[in-house]
């Protein structure tokens, strides 16, 4: 890694002061993306402000029925929180469905949330990558992109975005709170925090350096099934070739955009009475494959059709 | 010691193994290791302690994949804290090419960094040693190297007619196959291709180094000591009595740690410039290329059939990459010279020269990935044919072997296939695909039969006692997880007649008598057979002692009625205790080394160890993810040297079998000459949830002509075939031919688009 | 930095380096090497630790960030002469060939069976308002971050089973 130096925030507001008064200084939580990223260089900062003991990890219910996740719990904790299974079982399903039980226990909500693409060629530095040196190229475009994005994206960038957890997020209408270098809070929807790549595919969020995730706020859980289904290579401790949340009459895909993609196409389909694979469909219009990942469409329209037409028997 | 060889016949006379007097040989006993690695007190080469603290080596690897180094800049990494050296290809101290050119399958390293060429990427060429790993690492940064860059060749599609043949495998043609072929009534004519498989070893190559006088002592990671002396001694330039190679605890090998790497080198040169101990490890990246791995291999399989079901032609043409001065070739056709029976045969090896990394062996090269391509084959002919695939595989068993007309020496496959297709339940495989049905899941069967060679080769070990009656086994083997320190400690003390508990197993290091390692399932009956003999030897010795002893309760008595057993030496009904004729004649110990290897009339059988491989697996009808539900592997290998330890190799071989049916490979990109996956996250080995229920059966064996043990090797019997149980069980459960390995969602999917399922693709919506 | 750690139930002070992770300060600065390195980025599991009771890759935890933490490594679980019982199951199921990644995997196992008996799910488990049942399914789900490239899940399996059962 390249040398930096570390603290340990008091409190959050010293830290986002801290982050935002350094240049080159960066957050670390769990760090179990950061710390991979930086031992390859990917990350080079030189001051990370350690903000894993903020007493922001705990998890209680809103005055409005629903539910506040600190930043800092796990997602062990998240997972595992007798409110999320009874009312939010897509969120508990997604994020067991993420990494191993080792790096849940570290990773944060914050953190998950935050982390960044698992495409090859942004972790071989020897290759162009627009997110790692704006400019380069995409490696990905005419590689093997078998991982790559189906939805949302760009002749400068084909990732995807490798959370579950955020997938489940999406489906969920939840909202992410940050604090300001100011010391002002602002909210905004998870399903708005990630950015499509577009030509800034090293832009990756609406979260400005300095400004920390403090909690996710689960609104009251929407009516209806909820259920979380990824498919992959193997069967565990593996990114996903797709996957699909469903909470009621909301659908999100994972693994096949820069960003948890919120399906208002087939939910508004759906709406409008479709059956499952109408609204699938609709959803999937646009989508586009590259040589080798034109399978993930009809893959995350089979199981978005089988996810619904469960959940509309169930609902029989 | 006697030169003479030791023939069949002597090999069929009783002997301490056979015998099993205390019933050691054969016996669950667990891991003579197992304690030190279960609480973590087992070091491993990099974990070795130095006399003195040592300094941290990195490598730096090219960044292209061929091409020149045009400059190197290390003046910023020379100034960075706690650097003490770098070295490029213009300043590394002189290496050697190693005369024997026995060091490697890859010779394109030898000497190190010997000019400005890069051969393939992430090719080592530098190094950097600095007071911490952090500061190393960090260093190594900042070397800077500039290229000039050249296309690396990486498709082996386009260039299948460029292969050569290797030197010394020419191709069998027995009768004319064409014409064979074209008139065979029944006929399967495919393309099989298996990708490039790493061997993730867990335990990263790496050495520790320091210099004694001029004797250069190292520790590293390598499943052959001698051939890593020969290395060091060559590549330095020194004697080899001058090197010393430790190996107490190998972190895994599968053929990957035959051949030595940078590291082996440069650690010691380093250590010699800096008067100081240097430790060096390979990076999980730096692995994935700076290593070896299995090629990519191409197979053209041809089976020409009557309606009965008799082969009556059988071709396998082979492919797979090499790089530009290497040597290795997968000999993925050659098991099937032997397997099955007909009368025309083709069988051959090809060898494409490509600019990706050095290939190597990788568990049971040739049958590995060969088995992947003639067992599905077999299991289309037999869907051709409308024949159970075992009965289509019992119809071409061969008498003799089909190609030299050898007897076998033990040949069980139609037992396995027959025992394990009762116990596995192959009665309920439903004839046609896509038939059954559980859940979202569809189900099916799969079987392939599995043969690999059984190989004995020369080496030595040493057998003492001391005082205290405690046996000491040393040889220069290694373990790399196979279960050498234990069946050598069963060896030791059945041959002595001693308790488990008195025996204390020396290997790991080179000073020893030779052995040649762990490699090509030969380890345990090349190691245990010398050990046999070893212990022969100090039996005769400790015979003669006690016979010439006046002291003894033995003296005068017929050294050659001697029997050793519950620690005691008897003849006839007068006995004493080891411990005590040693403490009173020999109080500094008794020792003897011998040597035991083939047999001089070995040659005229055929020596291999079989078995048959069954799988079921679930085909998910929404997603086509394919996952193995059971598994069961029926082997003939001979005597069974630890039903615990080798239990543990096959149903290991059974699980790289799942690794390479569903989950593994990696691919060249081709604008760059790398490996796209570069780490254990996106290259696919199976993990604990991949497996299902999974068990090996042993049939009982004794295969007397195949070493003076018996046994058969178990190691890379598992692996064979298995992968091919696992794609005809996909093609049973959905229908679907996978010739590409591995089966992944994208190709079941694409199936399905052209072969929509014969019931609604309807799956449960939650997990 | 000066940095504190409670390893196997001792206080160790060391002034590391930032970059220092938890696993080197372990291994290189402590002489505790049971804890192994297998792919220094949290995708095989060979490093794992209790940190504060709970596993973790110590590869992707700084040691300076440590600083105040329990940890606990295989040297603190059992030794050779006083095994655990689970490292006393790894031998007799035969759970272990080469022995790089045992250390992980035991304590990952010990880890695991704790987050069981505190009823978090998993990606198998059927029901999240149930206890959660210690079936294969579930051993084998959760026991999925520590790759045994040697295989030995089916052993690792019998041995997790066996202390399990003896222990509940």
């Amino acid at each position: 890694m390249k040398p930096f130096t570390y603290e340990r925030a008091v409190d959050a507001a010293q830290a986002v002061r801290a982050v935002a008064s350094t240049p080159g200084a960066r957050f670390i939580a769990g760090g179990t993306n950061l710390l991979d990223l930086m031992k390859l260089y990917i990350e080079q900062p030189t001051h990370l402000v350690d903000v894993s003991r903020l007493p922001l990890a705990g998890i209680a219910a809103t005055s409005e029925g629903g539910l506040r996740i600190g930043a800092m719990a796990t997602n062990s904790q998240v997972a595992a929180h007798p409110q999320v299974r009874a009312h939010y079982p897509v969120l508990t399903g997604a994020i067991v469905a993420g990494g191993s039980g080792q790096l849940r226990n570290k990773a944060t909500t914050g953190g998950n949330l935050l982390q960044r693409t698992r495409c090859a060629y942004f972790y071989d530095t020897t290759k162009p990558c627009n997110k790692r040196i704006p400019g380069s190229g995409c490696s990905a475009l005419e590689g093997l992109n078998r991982n790559s994005a189906i939805l949302g994206a760009s002749p400068a960038c084909i990732a995807t975005h490798p959370s579950d957890m955020a997938v489940a997020l999406v489906a969920l209408d939840a909202t992410v709170e940050v604090l300001l270098a100011s010391g002002a809070q602002r909210s905004l929807p998870v399903a708005d925090l990630h950015r499509l790549p577009g030509d800034t595919p090293h832009v990756e969020t609406d979260i400005a350096p300095g400004e920390l995730i403090t909690a996710v706020v689960l609104p009251p859980p929407p009516k209806g099934a909820q259920a979380y289904r990824k498919a992959r290579d193997r069967a565990s401790f593996a990114g996903g070739l797709a996957s699909v949340a469903v909470a009621g009459g909301q659908v999100a895909l994972g693994a096949v955009a820069h960003k948890p993609w919120r399906a208002s196409a087939a939910e508004a389909a759906l709406r409008a009475g479709a059956s499952p694979r109408e609204a699938m469909d609709a959803e999937l219009a646009a989508a586009e494959g590259h040589e080798r990942n034109a399978f993930k469409i009809d893959l995350v329209g089979r199981m978005g059709v089988a996810i619904l037409s469960q959940n509309a028997e169930d609902r029989a | 010691m006697s030169d003479q060889r030791a023939t069949l016949a002597d090999w069929a006379k009783p002997n301490p193994v056979t015998d099993n007097r205390s019933g050691l040989i054969g016996k669950a006993v667990d891991r003579y290791d197992g304690p030190a690695k279960v609480t973590g007190t087992a070091a491993y080469a990099f974990e070795v302690e130095t006399p003195s603290p040592a300094l941290y080596g990195i490598l730096v690897t090219s960044r292209i994949a061929k091409g020149r180094i045009t400059a190197v800049d290390t003046a910023s990494a020379e100034a960075a804290p706690g650097v003490r050296l770098v070295w490029t290809h213009l300043n590394i101290p002189e290496t050697f090419a190693d005369p024997e050119g026995k060091v490697g399958f890859a010779k394109t390293h030898f000497p190190l960094f010997r000019d400005d060429r890069v051969r393939f990427f992430a090719e080592p060429v530098g190094l950097v040693v600095a007071d911490t790993f952090e500061n190393a690492v960090a260093a190594a940064q900042l070397v800077g190297f500039t290229y000039e860059v050249e296309g690396p060749a990486t498709s082996m599609d386009t260039a299948l007619d460029q292969g050569e043949i290797p030197t010394g495998d020419p191709d069998l043609e027995m009768g004319d196959f064409e014409a064979a072929f074209a008139a065979s009534p029944v006929r399967v004519d495919g393309i099989w291709r298996t990708p490039v498989i790493n061997h993730c070893q867990m335990e990263p190559h790496a050495t520790v180094a320091w210099w004694e006088g001029d004797v250069c002592v190292t520790h590293t990671s390598t499943q052959v000591l001698k051939r890593s002396q020969v290395y060091v001694s060559s590549t330095l330039g020194i004697p080899q009595d001058k090197v010393r190679v430790f190996a107490r605890y190998i972190g895994g090998g599968f053929g990957g740690k035959v051949m030595n790497h940078w590291d082996l080198i440069l650690a010691p040169l380093a250590a010699r410039a800096l008067s100081q101990p240097v430790k060096i490890t390979f990076t999980r990246h730096q692995m994935f290329h700076a290593t070896v791995h299995r090629p990519g291999v191409t197979q053209e399989v041809r089976l020409g059939a009557n309606p009965d079901g008799r082969l009556t032609a059988i071709s396998m043409m082979t492919w797979s990459h090499c790089d530009s001065a290497g040597v290795f070739t997968e000999p993925a056709s050659r098991f099937a010279r032997n397997l099955y029976a007909a009368p025309v045969r083709r069988m051959g090896l090809r060898r494409v020269r490509l600019d990706l990394p050095p290939p190597g062996p990788l568990r049971s090269p040739g049958e590995a990935p060969g088995m992947m391509s003639l067992e599905c084959a077999m299991d289309e002919l037999a869907e051709q044919l409308g024949m159970d695939p075992v009965e289509l595989r019992i119809r071409n068993e061969p008498e003799s072997d089909p190609e030299t007309g050898k007897p076998f020496s033990t040949r069980q496959l139609v037992r396995c296939m027959r025992e394990g297709a009762q116990r596995f339940g192959w009665d309920r495989r439903a004839p046609v695909p896509g038939q059954v049905r559980d859940g979202r899941w569809l189900v099916g069967m799969g079987m392939a039969a599995a043969v690999r060679g059984s190989a004995i080769l020369p080496a030595k070990a040493g057998m003492g006692v001391d005082a205290d009656g405690v046996v000491t086994l040393s040889q220069a083997m290694t373990d790399i997880g196979t279960g050498s320190y234990t069946i050598l400690q069963q060896i030791a003390a059945e041959t002595m007649g001693v308790p488990l508990e008195q025996v204390s197993v020396n290997i790991g290091l080179s000073d020893l008598p030779p052995a040649p390692g762990s490699g090509g399932q030969f380890g345990a009956v090349t190691a245990g057979s010398a050990a046999l003999a070893a212990g022969m030897s100090l039996r005769k010795a400790l015979a003669q002692l006690a016979a010439e002893d006046p002291d003894s309760p033995l003296h005068g008595g017929p050294a050659e009625a001697a029997t050793f057993q519950d620690g005691m030496i008897a003849i006839g009904n007068r006995s004493e205790r080891l411990s005590a004729l040693v403490s009173r004649a020999a109080p500094d110990g008794v020792y003897r080394e011998a040597a035991s290897g083939p047999a001089a009339d070995q040659g005229a059988w055929d020596r291999r160890s079989y078995g048959a491989q069954f799988a079921e697996v679930g085909v998910d009808t929404v997603t086509g993810e394919v996952r193995v539900r059971r598994m069961l592997g029926v082997y003939a290998a001979g005597r069974i040297l630890n039903a615990k330890t080798a239990r543990s190799q096959l149903t290991g071989g059974m699980i790289w079998g799942v690794g390479a049916a569903l989950t593994e490979g990696n691919y060249p990109d081709p604008r760059y000459g790398s490996f796209v996956s570069q780490d254990l996250a996106s290259y696919l080995a199976p993990t604990h949830a991949d497996i299902g229920e999974l068990e090996a059966i042993m049939l009982d064996e004794e295969d007397p002509k195949a070493n003076p043990l018996g046994a058969k090797g178990v190691g890379e019997l598992g692996i064979a075939g298995s992968p091919a149980a696992i794609v005809n069980a996909v093609h049973n459960a959905c229908g679907l031919r996978v010739r590409d390995y591995p089966v992944t969602p994208d190709k079941v999917l694409a199936h399905w688009k052209s072969n929509p399922l014969p019931l609604a693709a309807r799956g449960r919506g939650v997990r | 930095m000066s940095t504190t750690i409670e390893v196997n139930g001792q206080a160790r002070t060391l002034d590391l380096d930032p970059r220092t992770t938890l696993l080197d300060a372990l291994r290189e600065h402590l002489g505790l090497k049971g804890s192994k390195k297998g792919c220094d980025h949290g995708q095989c599991g060979a490093c794992t630790v209790l940190l504060n009771g709970v596993r973790v890759n110590a590869c992707l935890s700084l040691a300076v960030a440590c600083d105040g933490d329990k940890v606990t490594t295989i040297e603190g679980i059992g030794q050779p002469g006083n095994l655990h019982p689970l490292q006393k199951a790894f031998v007799t199921e035969d759970a272990l060939q080469c022995g790089y990644c045992t250390p992980g995997q035991i304590c990952s196992a010990l880890g695991m069976l704790e987050e069981v008996r505190a009823g978090w799910p998993s990606q198998v488990t059927d029901d999240l308002g149930a206890p959660i049942p210690l079936s294969a399914a579930e051993i084998r789900e959760r026991m999925s971050g520590n790759i045994c490239r040697c295989s030995a899940y089916p052993q690792i399996l019998a041995a997790i089973e066996d202390y399990a059962g003896d222990a509940a």
